[in-house]
């Protein structure tokens, strides 16, 4: 295939003792849309940092337009049309977006001096590439996540791209934004440009990529067209493991309902939330971003209290006006943004999974009783499947579903009756969030009620046993999840 | 045009000026004398060294670093500059004297800049022990202590009138030194530097986000490098001015400045994480923090008190500065939800 705008044979490379890639191969046709694909950690971002020259590759070959390609800089790699648009987007939040859009021009043009006028005209035509309407004298830090992406892939288009890499570049963005956003790759791939879109979710991967590649564990295990792909094959791919996607059924419910809502209502949010939730139960809410779903879970975690309406806790009233008092009533919340609102990052795993029970873990002369804590610790290790080899090591060396784990096991450390999860599985591997979902329903076996707020409609469908939609605030149907398609759940959201 | 008068509030710049006045107009109040000819050149004169200072440091946090070995490295290339020309019985032009304590400051600025930006060490912790070994280079090795003597050239550059004033009610008369000329000098390069060229744009690149910086191709260890170097070229030039305004050599004299010069520049809203502030804002603060000193007098309080006074604008203006950061990014939050 001599056609190829991009390929890489055999590339190596390690990292101390650790081979983070070896031997693979990735081969990208002019004008099309390829996904990379794989689990974190499989050596998607590496490869990136090879190709735009970021890392040095420890062998195999590179060819880019039929040009053999030795040793190159990142510099080196924009000259040859290779733009990169990382997960941060590699912006300057301190500058203004005239200045972000101008400066890799105003580098390569190897200009000692800054033009201001010069900087604008760039800036300008840079944006009307693909129509984007935004203040140039706004500092980047201002703008949305939606806008910063564009910010960048209109900066990507000013140096004549040829090949546009896209790391992760939905995680953060909303269903809306993710349209706009694939209206303008397709948009690229018209005029010529080869996209190479990483992603590790499967309706995207088959949305918009004309061809595929799949890593796994700094190997490639397959490539192909994107239409000889399927759900199974990709998921088997990805992970090396084959998933049920039976539906969750509950086998341990309560009669009697642990946690009601009558007519709840936030001002500004949501209104007149009836829902009850049983022991046993796992309870999907659904909507749009701005639906007032989140506002709904940090009501019932008593983080945004109610303006009127009743909270029922195993048919007696309660009242929630802080996380404390829901604490205190056996229920706990895991947030939407688990690294910077559920751990303690740089703490030790250990200690982030007694941080809410750590009243407990005192002596009768109140100090702190070290043998207990290390025996919670290894209880919830193990309980939860927590890949780790020393629970004293700090939160951030885990991937991110066993730093999601950490968050569960330290709220199922304090005996909990209701658990409200918030996005449980946003940006977590598949084979991760196979292994939480399996947590979470034999947390509800074991009779905990469970209840997921989630746009993720498979995640919703097959792990809840009911569903509820959100729209403008208001539950605009409930759904018996055995008998629901995700279309039927969208129709409603809109 | 709403928009734009919103935007120019969001900064610190306005606040630290509109306090600046409000104090004069206090000063002149309690004094009579605070606008007065003699008084604006005495302060002026007052802010060249520290002015200087500042504006090498704040190159230094704008790329995100930190930088406390100025004074020693001033104090040390000063001394040795002076000790040198006295040393030679040297005649001539003061010149002289600015190009020798300006390639010394280059080197220790190098070897700043080459831990911090070629290692990649941590600019507050490479700076403190330079800092260390500055001094105890000029104490120890050079054996420092006072020289009640300078060179003719620089002794009369330091007094040189650039400006003289006159105060008519009490006759007393104040000069604006030459070294004056250097502090406009070097603002207007720097102005220059960090505004129109891509280096400049790189030290602010690299505050903002360093590896950015790197992908977009700057060369980060070089920029910061040759920036710690101009750092040291400045706080020397600075050095020698110093010298040269008091007419002798005090070796100890200037270590210890780097705290109120750095607390004035993060003032005028240069923040400490990086890539934010404006020179104009790092001028403001830094006179605040000498009009307070140098207007405690004029308001009758005893000097000892000068230090409390100086602290409590920093805490009170870094306060704001909090304050106001964290108002502009409640408000960015609420505008980001709306757009969702």
């Amino acid at each position: 295939m001599s056609q190829c705008l991009l390929k890489a044979e055999h590339i190596k490379i390690s990292f101390g003792n650790v081979h983070a890639l070896r031997d693979v191969s990735l081969e990208i046709l002019p004008g099309e849309i390829h996904c990379l694909a794989g689990e974190n950690g499989c050596g998607k971002s590496t490869i990136i940092k090879i190709i735009s020259g970021v890392y040095q590759r420890d062998g195999g070959t590179i060819e880019f337009n039929g040009q053999k390609i030795d040793k190159i800089s990142p510099i080196d790699a924009i000259n040859l049309g290779i733009q990169v648009i990382y997960q941060d987007f590699a912006l300057f939040p301190n500058l203004t977006v005239a200045e972000n859009l101008a400066l890799n021009t105003e580098l390569a043009s190897r200009k000692k001096t800054v033009s201001w006028k010069n900087v604008r005209k760039i800036a300008e035509e840079a944006v009307s590439k693909i129509n984007f309407q935004v203040d140039l004298d706004q500092k980047v830090q201002e703008l949305t996540v939606a806008q910063k992406q564009m910010v960048a892939i209109s900066r990507a288009l000013m140096s004549n791209a040829k090949l546009i890499i896209m790391d992760e570049p939905t995680t953060a963005l909303t269903k809306k934004e993710v349209s706009a956003l694939f209206k303008i790759i397709l948009k690229l791939k018209e005029q010529g440009i080869a996209i190479l879109f990483i992603s590790h979710k499967l309706d995207e991967v088959f949305e918009i990529s004309d061809r595929f590649t799949i890593f796994r564990d700094g190997q490639m295990v397959a490539t192909g067209s994107t239409k000889e792909l399927d759900d199974k094959k990709f998921t088997y791919y990805m992970t090396g493991r084959e998933f049920s996607d039976k539906i969750f059924v509950p086998e341990n419910l309560s009669d009697k309902p642990v946690f009601e809502l009558r007519n709840l209502t936030l001002d500004g949010a949501f209104s007149d939330i009836n829902l009850s939730l049983r022991r046993g139960e796992i309870l999907g809410i659904t909507g749009l971003l701005d639906s007032g779903r989140t506002e709904l879970g940090l009501s019932m975690f008593g983080l945004k209290p109610a303006d009127s309406g009743q909270i029922m806790k195993e048919g007696k009233e309660i009242r929630l006006t802080n996380p404390r008092e829901a604490i205190a009533n056996s229920i706990g919340y895991v947030p939407e943004d688990r690294l910077s609102e559920g751990l303690f990052l740089t703490q030790s795993i250990g200690d982030n999974i007694i941080i809410s029970e750590i009243d407990k873990l005192k002596k009768k002369n109140g100090q702190f009783d070290l043998k207990k804590r290390d025996e919670e610790v290894e209880k919830w290790v193990k309980e939860l499947e927590i890949k780790t080899n020393n629970p004293n090591n700090a939160a951030t060396t885990l991937s991110g579903g066993n730093q999601q784990r950490i968050v569960l096991a330290k709220w199922l450390a304090c005996n909990l009756d209701v658990l409200i999860l918030n996005g449980p599985t946003v940006g977590v591997d598949i084979g991760s969030k196979h292994d939480i979902h399996m947590v979470l329903q034999r947390l509800a076996n074991q009779g905990l009620g469970i209840i997921i707020i989630s746009d993720d409609l498979p995640e919703v469908i097959q792990n809840c046993s009911r569903v509820l939609v959100i729209k403008n605030g208001k539950i605009k149907s409930e759904y018996d999840t055995q008998n629901v398609s995700e279309q039927m759940i969208i129709d409603d959201m809109m | 045009m709403n928009k734009k008068i919103k935007k120019i509030f969001q900064s610190n710049e306005p606040y630290i000026f509109l306090i600046i006045i409000l104090l004069g107009i206090v000063v002149q109040i309690r004094s009579g004398q605070f606008f007065t000819a003699n008084n604006i050149v005495d302060l002026l004169s007052a802010m060249i060294v520290p002015g200087l200072f500042a504006i090498a440091e704040f190159m230094a946090l704008i790329a995100g670093g930190i930088d406390v070995s100025f004074p020693a490295l001033a104090s040390l290339s000063a001394y040795a500059t002076t000790k040198l020309l006295l040393d030679k019985n040297y005649e001539g032009n003061v010149l002289l004297a600015f190009v020798i304590a300006i390639a010394i400051g280059a080197v220790l600025g190098a070897v700043n800049g080459y831990f911090i930006g070629y290692l990649n060490l941590n600019a507050m912790i490479v700076t403190l022990g330079s800092a260390s070994i500055f001094q105890g280079i000029m104490q120890g090795t050079l054996r420092a202590n006072q020289l009640s003597v300078i060179p003719s050239g620089m002794k009369s550059f330091g007094t040189a009138a650039f400006l003289t004033a006159t105060n008519k009610t009490n006759g007393l008369t104040s000069i604006l030194p030459y070294t004056f000329i250097i502090l406009v000098l070097v603002c207007a390069v720097m102005h220059f530097v960090l505004h129109y060229t891509i280096f400049g744009r790189g030290i602010y690149a690299i505050g903002g986000n360093p590896l950015s910086a790197h992908t977009a191709g700057f060369n980060v260890k070089r920029t910061k490098f040759i920036m710690y170097i101009m750092i040291g070229m400045i706080a020397s030039a600075s050095g020698i001015c110093r010298v040269c305004m008091m007419q002798q050599m005090h070796p100890t004299n200037m270590l210890g400045m780097e705290m109120n010069i750095i607390a004035g520049v993060v003032l005028g809203g240069v923040a400490l994480t990086g890539g934010a502030g404006t020179l104009t804002g790092c001028i403001l603060g830094t006179f605040l923090i000498i009009l307070v000193q140098n207007s405690m007098i004029l308001l009758g309080i005893p000097t000892t008190w000068s230090d409390v006074f100086v602290g409590l604008v920093i805490v009170i203006g870094v306060s704001l500065t909090a304050w106001q950061s964290n108002r502009t990014s409640k408000s960015k939050k609420k505008s980001v939800k709306e757009g969702a």
